[in-house]
């Protein structure tokens, strides 16, 4: 399970790429011809035999690239970097992934590029009707549950087992109905008409802030993305996330569901990389007006509050809660949830003839 | 009047440059002076600081002086509090919050809380008074808007003390331990007000530090406190400057840090605190836009504009400092407002005609007068109100800057004084898009008789606080805090309390 690094700096032979990945032509889609892998002293993992003659007739599979999600397409880094998960856990997995996969490696310039998506999409966003949005976030729990396989197994292939990566995928799509049904409901409940001591109609409404980061929690992949970005988006923010790093694939066939959703591009970005890497990007930029990071790591905690202060940002920092409190209706979703990211207006207007 | 009026601010440059020349009232403006006494108010010639109920003698050993700006007279010495008096302020806070402010019914809360409301009322007058003098603000304002509002934000607080539970429904809600307050000196009780009252009403105790150079009136809040009997250690006051505020902030016993006061600080504190826990509410700066459409009721409008700005000496952090003014009536709302600021009296701020008092400090005066200066370098055109300036004191009359840029720094930074920039605009969306180019978001008005076109403008603009047809109207069952970095939290309502509760 753990993410080989490669900088682009590495020796030419230990560097890989989707096409040298095909070009070793890992072989059949069945368990018995499974690749053979060896760890290296490095520890890079060799592909050791690419091809079993005993059995030609083997469709040769077609290997997924994982892209980033930014403004509604995927796309690698712009610095070329990735790291490595760990693809297919057993012999027995019959999905398209080869033994390791290449995740790109989120830089400093996605997160500015993910951010400039994510204010564009804003204004359009925030001022859907709150019905609209509803039904938006449905058609993505839609999507979700009609996609249940490659979630769960993708999940599986992160290292849950499969009954506990099937639960999460159904705590996952039920919450995206939770929040789905809550876009046109939480504003009666923060908002209020204020009784002035004079003639004066005054009243208060919730309103986005505007473009939240969130530093997903490592686990649970999916339902810990799921938990912090909905609520963010029902509020009628937008979003930029880094995936949790210890399994980011889950986080890009989330992502598949999101692009086939009606979720507009740029209303959800999704970056893979490194949190303590990226995490004071995200804090030191101006047009992030709000950031949910969970991290175990006390320093980088500090670090983000810190730089927040920069401009005035809205940050709380936490350390991850345990998997099964993800799954907790009342610990990990519901009202105050959306109001963490949503700002109080206040209108005087007075009353006269 | 007590004292004479020879200089004329703007001297030095022409205060009437433009075409159209202001009212001349001459002598037809003159007025008997119309001083309130001070003679039934008591200032101690010392004061110490209010902890667990008592008043004691700083351990730094340090007093300094707190002055009326508008005649340069010392009030009063003040105890200078150091990081030891912090602590012990904290501990006594700590104390009050484990024996009884933590155990006693919500109920029994709301009956202190409303007796501070009632004496505050009481003395309302004297307070009124105090506050004119340690801060140089018109005792017509002191008296009709800072007092009557101060007494109504504990009145209002007192009753959620017992209902918390319906505002929050279906969530749990917890007292969050001891506040570390930090108030500003642009209305000093009223601060402490909106910073004490829906505190205690949480169950929070605290520790308040009044600004530098406006102790008094929280001293004289706390002898009340003291008077109505709360248990000691609920609230306690400390006095001093920036070190003092900086050791309560960063204390490890405090839970809650809640800062009124510059964006530049603000920050500070935000940045010291990171990773410590401490829950945090900031109410910082702002630049404000007031937008004047050519359809508004144009004289009320002017009256909007001078109460947005010229209120309080335009120390106001949610001043209507940037005026936009469709292209149409610039001239005409120019024109107006030089008329109506021929009429506004600048003088001592205890008597009853004034409508403009003394600058807080020394140290502010130069920094209007140096942004005012900047205005002029950058080729912004100056408009100073006539007033003749009192000898002592300090002092800076109405005024306005037209032909400036969005770029200008007259137009970008807060000059927390009676300085207003006229820009213009041609259609609503321009006058959002200029209103919105700042790094703060606290306030803004609007102006129009069109009732679609103040929602579609209060909708687009990012700001916590919206004043349609109107400015600078306060009240508690109002939350009032700002977007960007003009901070975060919210003070008054029922959104208010959360910045004083966990609310899971």
């Amino acid at each position: 399970m753990e993410n080989k690094e490669a900088s682009r700096k590495a020796p030419r032979g230990f560097e890989r790429d989707e096409t040298s990945e095909s070009a070793l032509g890992t072989s059949g889609a069945s368990g018995a011809s499974g690749v053979e892998v060896e760890h290296t002293s490095s520890g890079d993992i060799l592909l050791m035999k690419p091809y079993d003659s005993a059995n030609v007739d083997a469709r040769v599979r077609v290997n997924k690239a994982y892209k980033m999600f930014i403004g509604g397409a995927f796309v690698r880094s712009e610095s070329g970097r990735y790291f490595q998960v760990e693809g297919a856990p057993s012999e027995e997995d019959l999905g398209a992934d080869p033994a390791t996969v290449n995740v790109p490696r989120g830089s400093r310039k996605d997160v500015r590029d993910a951010v400039l998506a994510a204010r564009s999409a804003l204004v359009s966003w925030e001022r859907r009707t709150a019905y609209n949005r509803g039904q938006i976030l449905y058609r993505l729990a839609e999507v979700m549950e009609s996609r249940r396989p490659e979630l769960t197994q993708s999940l599986v292939r992160g290292g849950e087992t499969p009954a506990e990566a099937a639960s999460q995928v159904n705590v996952s799509i039920d919450r995206v109905v939770f929040y789905a049904g809550f876009a046109d409901k939480f504003f009666a409940l923060l908002a209020s008409s204020n009784p002035v001591a004079g003639p004066h109609f005054n009243f208060s409404v919730p309103e986005p802030m505007g473009t939240i980061g969130v530093i997903a929690p490592d686990r649970p992949a999916l339902l810990g993305l799921v938990s912090t970005i909905l609520p963010i988006i029902t509020g009628g923010n937008t979003c930029v996330a880094l995936a949790g790093e210890r399994d980011p694939r889950t986080s890009i066939v989330w992502s598949e569901c999101l692009a086939t959703s009606d979720i507009p591009g740029g209303v959800v970005n999704i970056l893979t990389g490194h949190a303590n890497e990226l995490a004071v990007h995200f804090a030191k930029h101006r047009e992030v007006a709000g950031i949910d990071a969970w991290m175990v790591d006390p320093n980088l905690r500090r670090a983000v509050e810190s730089e927040g202060a920069d401009s005035v940002k809205r940050v709380t920092t936490r350390v991850p809660m345990d998997a099964e409190a993800w799954s907790n209706e009342r610990k990990a979703q519901g009202l105050g949830w959306i109001e963490r990211f949503l700002e109080t207006k206040t209108i005087w207007h007075p009353v006269g003839v | 009047m007590a004292h004479t009026m020879t200089k004329r601010e703007g001297e030095a440059a022409p205060p009437s440059r433009g075409a159209i020349v202001a009212l001349d009232f001459g002598k037809a403006w003159d007025y008997a002076a119309a001083p309130e006494s001070p003679d039934h108010v008591s200032i101690d010639p010392k004061y110490g600081l209010f902890i667990g109920g008592r008043w004691v003698t700083p351990r730094s050993g340090r007093f300094f002086p707190t002055i009326n700006p508008s005649t340069e007279e010392v009030l009063a010495e003040v105890a200078d509090a150091n990081a030891q008096d912090v602590d012990d302020a904290v501990r006594a806070a700590r104390e009050a919050y484990d024996k009884y402010w933590s155990r006693m019914r919500g109920a029994d809360r709301a009956k202190y809380i409303f007796r501070i409301a009632r004496a505050i009322q009481e003395k309302a007058r004297e307070l009124a008074i105090v506050e004119s003098m340690d801060g140089g603000k018109p005792i017509k304002e002191s008296r009709d808007i800072d007092l009557p509002l101060a007494a109504a934000h504990f009145f209002y607080h007192a009753g959620w003390a017992d209902k918390l539970d319906y505002a929050f429904h279906g969530r749990r809600i917890r007292s969050l331990g001891v506040a570390g307050q930090i108030i500003p000196w642009n209305f000093p009780l009223l601060m402490a007000a909106w910073k004490i009252a829906p505190a205690l009403a949480c169950g929070n105790t605290v520790v308040l530090k009044p600004a530098e150079t406006t102790p008094l009136t929280a001293l004289l809040l706390a002898k009340i406190i003291e008077e109505a009997e709360l248990p000691p250690g609920v609230v306690n006051i400390v006095t001093g400057g920036g070190e003092t505020g900086a050791a309560l902030a960063i204390h490890p016993d405090v839970n809650k840090v809640a800062f009124t006061g510059s964006t530049s600080v603000g920050k500070r504190i935000q940045r010291a605190i990171a990773g410590t826990h401490k829950r945090l509410s900031l109410e910082l700066g702002g630049k404000a836009a007031n937008i004047v459409f050519a359809d508004a009721p144009i004289d009320q409008a002017v009256d909007g504009i001078v109460n947005g700005i010229y209120f309080n000496q335009g120390h106001v952090c949610c001043a209507g400092s940037r005026l936009l003014v469709e292209e149409s009536v610039h001239d005409v709302i120019v024109k107006k407002l030089r008329d109506r600021m021929a009429t506004l009296r600048m003088g001592s701020p205890l008597d009853k005609n004034t409508d403009v008092g003394a600058i807080n400090s020394k140290a502010q005066l130069a920094r209007i007068r140096e942004l005012v200066a900047a205005g002029e370098e950058e080729g912004c055109e100056r408009y100073s109100a006539p007033c003749p300036v009192p000898e002592k004191g300090y002092w800076f009359p109405p005024t306005f800057f037209t032909g400036a840029s969005m770029s200008s720094r007259i137009a970008r930074e807060e000059i927390f004084g009676p300085v207003l920039t006229i820009l213009t605009f041609r259609t609503p969306d321009e006058a959002v898009e200029k209103a919105n180019n700042t790094s703060y978001g606290l306030s803004a008005g609007v102006w129009t008789d069109k009732g679609a076109k103040i929602f579609y403008m209060a909708t687009k603009l990012k700001a916590g606080v919206i004043w349609g047809n109107t400015f600078n109207k306060f009240d508690p069952t109002s939350p009032f805090g700002g977007y960007k970095e003009s901070g975060f939290g919210r003070e008054g309502g029922r959104q208010g309390l959360a910045a004083y509760l966990g609310v899971e």
